[in-house]
């Protein structure tokens, strides 16, 4: 029975959860050469943000249209480390003020701004990449979800914040990089990153901890919070007279959206090189909520073939037709909201799973009972 | 010590008012332990609000709604559900993609806070009281069925279990047996009289053999105001009440 137990998986889940481990530690690594697996690799880091909006949009029903402002500045939190690593006095010394990023020398900054200096520190830049994001989601959270703004409202102000940090980046190119972003990063620790056999390695990093937040996400789902996300969803005053503060949940799920987001970011960083604004503004957050809507807004791992199979689709698409491919993502966004509501994990729980579950019914004929296809949306891988 | 207390629930001088018209207009009335009030009255006399005001729905212009001599006006909806009021909503509110089972575990008084909901375990405890709740309700064959595949009358008894599990002292009820079949309602009765035990019950309901059936006491609303208040002969026997809700 579906309610006695507390397991972290059912068998379908787990068997979805070692299908995705085969393929991103074991498929991709053996058939793809070292160029393409790093560029697998930067499709995963969106993954992490398709996975927490998988929880906030398809479990808690917030739709955030700002998910790049959480994947930039985790990014940014990452590539001001490296900057500045990279920016020892010896490699900058042609500089009129050696020492500091060569934009900031550009822009005729004689000192580093306080707020760089302890970028400085590894441990410091890696907490930045988790806490700067849920700082950004928490303030904004309280200040949208105790005053009750919800639904296309919080959509649309989470998309000007989107547009602000673009702009604000742009603008303080001092003391960001502007347009071009931060660029030239080279060595964590003195190990170079740019490498084949790095990227190798940053892949699998990357992997692993895609695979921590896929955890992290599926303990949240299955808790009595991710019920109450749910619940939240379709009948948000019954939850909060049944004794929940409401907002309190949907903070919680927003910063944690936000923090899976800054990983993602942090990773995109080290596995690409840069880290710019054209990853922040509004279209890529739109492109974001489109992984999670074709992977299937309701699951968790769908999310990742969702990041995986449109960015995949968007690096072949615009190879050849570069300019067709807006078209070509709106059009498979409307296709996908109209004929496929649960996306890619939708037509695999809806479609063919019942198929095979059918085809394995008849094939043992009378003799085996037929197992009962999981109605329920927590089945859905 | 003081005074043993008398009243659950006084309201006095609630009012209030959306954009000048007022649906509920100075009304004041006290509830004691254990009884079960009922208020009538015609459609937009101002019932929904009423509850709607107590829960802490929607805020009040003026008045005062004390439970237990706590100051409800002032407190946010869930604190209002710690003290001890529960509300059922007038159309069947449940989550329809949920099971009958987590709808009610949903409702179990543990683990309210975001931490508490991460950390909350179905242990034997749990487990026994959703399915003891069920029984009550009619639904135990039903736990593991999605709650957007049950009749119109068993979500109704969903979300009365839903209540009961809290245990409140204040249970308040909006029309729970509207849009039920007469099986339905029959059960629906039994139900009530069973679960108005050992606390007090506000409902509103049209019917006026099922409020014959279990009113301590009966308040007429008419326009926002308190028509009359009294045992439902005292009222039916009203010339005031006559007039403008059983006359018709
Ligand atoms: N939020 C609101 N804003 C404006 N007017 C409201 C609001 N809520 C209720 N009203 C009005 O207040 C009046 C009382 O409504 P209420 O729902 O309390 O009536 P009721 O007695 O429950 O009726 P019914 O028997 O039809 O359920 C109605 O005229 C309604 O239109
Ligand atoms: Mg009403």
């Amino acid at each position: 029975m579906t309610f006695s137990k507390n397991s972290l998986f059912t068998r379908q889940e787990l068997i979805g959860f070692i299908v995705l481990a085969a393929i991103i530690f074991l498929l991709l690594p053996a058939v793809l050469d070292n160029f393409r697996l790093n560029l697998f690799g930067k499709y995963l880091t969106y993954a992490f943000v398709a996975v927490g909006l998988a929880l906030c949009w398809g479990a808690g029903g917030i739709l955030s249209l700002g998910q790049g402002v959480f994947f930039g500045l985790g990014g940014y939190c990452m590539a001001m480390f490296l900057k500045l690593e990279a920016s020892t006095p010896e490699n900058t010394s042609i500089q009129s003020t050696p020492g500091i990023p060569d934009f900031m020398d550009w822009n005729q900054l004689t000192e580093l701004p306080f707020w760089w200096v302890p970028f400085h520190s590894l441990t410091i830049a890696l907490i930045a990449v988790v806490i700067v994001p849920v700082t950004f989601a928490l303030i904004i959270g309280v200040a949208m979800f105790r005053r009750r703004v919800g639904g296309v409202y919080f959509a649309i102000i989470t998309q000007a914040f989107a547009a602000i940090l673009t702009i604000l980046i742009i603008g303080q190119q001092g003391f960001t990089g502007g347009v071009n972003g931060i660029t030239d990063l080279r060595t964590l620790k003195g190990w170079d990153i740019r490498t084949d056999e790095a990227k190798e390695v940053l892949y699998f990093v990357n992997a692993f901890l895609l695979f921590g937040v896929l955890l992290i996400a599926q303990f949240v789902r299955k808790s009595k919070l991710g019920r109450i996300l749910i619940a939240m969803r379709d009948q948000e005053d019954r939850v909060r007279f049944s004794g929940y503060d409401v907002a309190s949940f949907k903070i919680f799920i927003f910063c944690l959206g936000a923090a899976f987001a800054g990983i993602g970011g942090a990773m995109f960083t080290l596995q690409v090189g840069f880290m710019s604004p054209t990853l922040v503004g509004i279209v890529p957050s739109i492109e974001m909520v489109i992984f999670c809507a074709v992977g299937g807004r309701l699951s968790i791992l769908g999310a990742v073939y969702g990041a995986l199979l449109v960015n995949w689709a968007k690096t072949s698409f615009s190879e050849s037709f570069p300019e067709l491919w807006l078209f070509g993502l709106g059009g498979l966004f409307i296709a996908v909201v109209m004929l496929f509501p649960n996306g890619l994990a939708g037509i695999w729980t809806e479609q063919i799973m019942p198929r095979i579950t059918k085809l394995w019914a008849a094939r043992a004929g009378a003799v085996a009972p037929i197992p009962a296809t999981s109605t329920e949306e927590e089945g859905a891988i | 010590m003081g005074l043993h207390e008398r009243y659950l629930l006084k309201v006095e001088g609630l009012t209030v008012s959306f954009d000048g018209f007022k649906a509920v207009n100075d009304l004041s009335f006290y509830v004691e332990p254990n009884e079960c009030r009922v208020i009538i009255g015609p459609n937009g006399a101002g019932k929904t609000t009423v509850l709607d005001l107590i829960c802490g729905r929607t805020k009040a212009t003026d008045g005062s709604v004390k439970f237990k001599n706590q100051e409800l006006l002032q407190m946010r909806e869930d604190q209002i559900v710690h003290a001890g009021v529960g509300r059922k909503f007038q159309t069947p509110s449940v989550y329809e993609d949920l099971s009958v089972f987590e709808n009610l575990e949903i409702s179990y008084p543990k683990g309210y806070g975001v931490f508490g909901a991460l950390a909350f375990r179905r242990d034997d405890t749990v487990q026994a009281r959703i399915e003891e709740i069920a029984e009550t309700i009619f639904l135990e064959d039903l736990l593991t069925e999605k709650a957007a595949y049950l009749s119109h009358g068993q979500k109704q008894w969903l979300e009365i279990g839903m209540l009961l599990i809290q245990d409140p002292e204040l249970l308040m009820l909006d029309e729970p047996v509207a849009g039920m079949s007469v099986a339905e309602r029959k059960k629906t009765a039994e139900l009530l009289n069973r679960i108005i035990k050992d606390r007090s019950v506000i409902v509103i309901e049209h019917d006026m053999g099922f409020v014959e059936d279990i009113a301590t006491r009966v308040n007429v609303l008419h326009q926002g105001k308190m028509l009359s208040e009294g045992s439902m002969a005292h009222v039916k026997a009203d010339p005031k009440v006559i007039e403008v809700y059983l006359g018709h």
